[in-house]
């Protein structure tokens, strides 16, 4: 009941914020529409709408590490924190309050991105609403980053570390705008060790109906949640601690 | 009359810093205490170890006969705290806001109703009800932030430098605010401006270096320092001339 209270206020304050529905649900739509624009022209096989909405999706959860690590910041810069924490709400009650209310926001904003790519040609399957679905343990991983980041850095802080370099990070190491291939080399072999690319090929082979290719990406991404969301716990614990 | 909370040799410690050294202090039930001292006095430290905010390095503190130490959970239940920054939910409108903290103490809806409700009339909520925390002004605000630290019906309410940067109209209205609170509850009041401290408290307590330098009535403290300004008396007795 009170997690619920807490998480209800979280979803409130991120969906009231009209920057966080633009760049949120907007910004990956818009980038959808001008991909397949420039595709029309100079037609480029990764920015066909069967590979590049499956990596938008990816590129959108990026975005949800921005809310979750921006709400946080501003409560604890704001002392509404320091005041929760001297009420009976407990610190599980705190983490899921933060976490879950962003999860059905992450997959409402694959649904936009994929009714979009409908719009444009993408062939209407069951395997989108698998590929919504299969995009939670990626979602808990950006979640997860927010949380972590939220507990560490101030408000200004967490502008420049989740608004341009994770998004920027996650943009260039996913392989949604450029083939890693090309660029090769180390670029290629960080790209590897990060789950960016590894969360877009799962999609993309979802998407296909290509099943049995999910792993061992999957793994990867499964594995980077439950690092994420181990660290953020312990870091988010620690700054309760500290208040 | 009994003691709403019990202090004995309070220590908190940073590194190489007391930030409160020893304290022992009792407040009385339904009393106004007032904690005055200038910047890193210890107030703020004092008030986050009675919220049970910051583990003291030693020393103990009852609220309520409970202990902040092994009993920190029922502490909670018994206390509200209105912070030093306004802390609100902005996006959240003040009915929100109100429900929200109802909601975190685990009151049911019915009764979350009729507390909101209660609320709006006691702090003159209702013309603003509808109005998100952000667009409200400094002196709504902090009304609004003392109103949901009213929400679980604390026994025991810290008011952490309530009417900093408020204007002589807000402040004015928020002393109302807090007279109007007197005797219902026990209240801790931080603040570094005198005369609020004067005109509201049954009791002021002034700090320095985490010391209590002087306890009394605003009066017995004039008469202490020989000054018939409660200023020059605060200033006295912080400089060590008394």
């Amino acid at each position: 009941m009170k997690m619920l209270t807490f998480s209800s206020r979280t979803a409130k304050e991120i969906l009231r914020d009209p920057v966080n529905l633009g760049f949120g649900l907007g910004f990956p739509v818009v980038l959808i529409l001008l991909l397949t624009a420039i595709q029309a022209n100079v037609p480029v096989s990764m920015f066909e709408i069967e590979s590049l909405a499956p990596g938008m999706t990816i590129f959108g959860l990026s975005f949800m590490t921005l809310f979750s690590a921006t709400l946080i910041a501003k409560d604890r810069e704001s002392a509404l924190l320091q005041r929760l924490y001297t009420t009976p709400l407990t610190a599980a009650d705190f983490i899921l309050g933060y976490t879950l209310p962003i999860l059905p926001i992450a997959l409402a904003q694959a649904v936009v991105c994929f009714i979009t790519a409908f719009i444009l040609g993408m062939e209407i399957t069951i395997n989108v609403l698998w590929a919504v679905l299969i995009l939670i343990p990626a979602a808990v991983f950006f979640i997860a980053l927010g949380l972590l980041c939220g507990s560490v850095f101030n408000v200004k802080q967490v502008g420049g570390m989740c608004g341009a370099l994770l998004t920027n990070l996650t943009a260039w190491l996913s392989g949604i705008w450029f083939d890693l291939d090309l660029v090769g080399g180390a670029f290629k072999k960080i790209a590897e060790l990060l789950p960016f690319c590894h969360a877009v090929k799962v999609e993309q082979a979802v998407c296909a109906g290509n099943f049995g290719d999910i792993w061992p990406d999957l793994a990867w991404v499964i594995a980077y949640a439950a690092v994420a969301l181990v660290f953020a716990v312990v870091l988010f614990l620690r700054q309760m601690k500290r208040q | 009359m009994t003691d709403a909370i019990k202090i004995t040799g309070l220590t908190k410690r940073y590194k190489d810093v007391t930030a409160v050294d020893g304290l022992d202090l009792c407040v009385r039930q339904g009393e106004l205490f007032a904690l005055l001292g200038v910047n890193g006095a210890g107030k703020t430290t004092t008030i986050k170890m009675l919220s049970c905010l910051t583990a003291p390095t030693s020393g103990e503190a009852y609220l309520g006969g409970k202990s902040i130490i092994s009993q920190p959970n029922e502490v909670k239940r018994i206390i509200g705290v209105s912070p030093q920054e306004t802390a609100v939910a902005p996006k959240l409108t003040v009915k929100e806001n109100l429900e929200f903290m109802c909601g975190v103490h685990g009151i049911s809806k019915e009764k979350t109703h009729e507390r909101v409700n209660a609320l709006c009339e006691e702090f003159a909520l209702h013309e603003v009800m509808s109005r998100k925390a952000a667009k409200l002004s400094g002196g709504w605000q902090r009304r609004l932030s003392i109103a949901m630290s009213l929400t679980g019906e604390p026994e025991i309410l810290f008011l952490d430098e309530p009417t900093l940067g408020l204007d002589v109209i807000a402040r004015s209205e928020l002393w109302d605010t807090v007279r109007a609170l007197k005797g219902k509850k026990t209240i801790i009041l931080t603040t570094h401006y005198m005369e609020e401290a004067e005109e509201l408290s049954d009791r002021i307590g002034i700090m320095r270096g985490g010391r209590l330098l002087a306890l009394g009535t605003a009066q017995e403290l004039k008469t202490l320092s020989g000054k018939d300004k409660f200023e020059d008396a605060f200033i006295a007795i912080v400089k060590g001339e008394k």
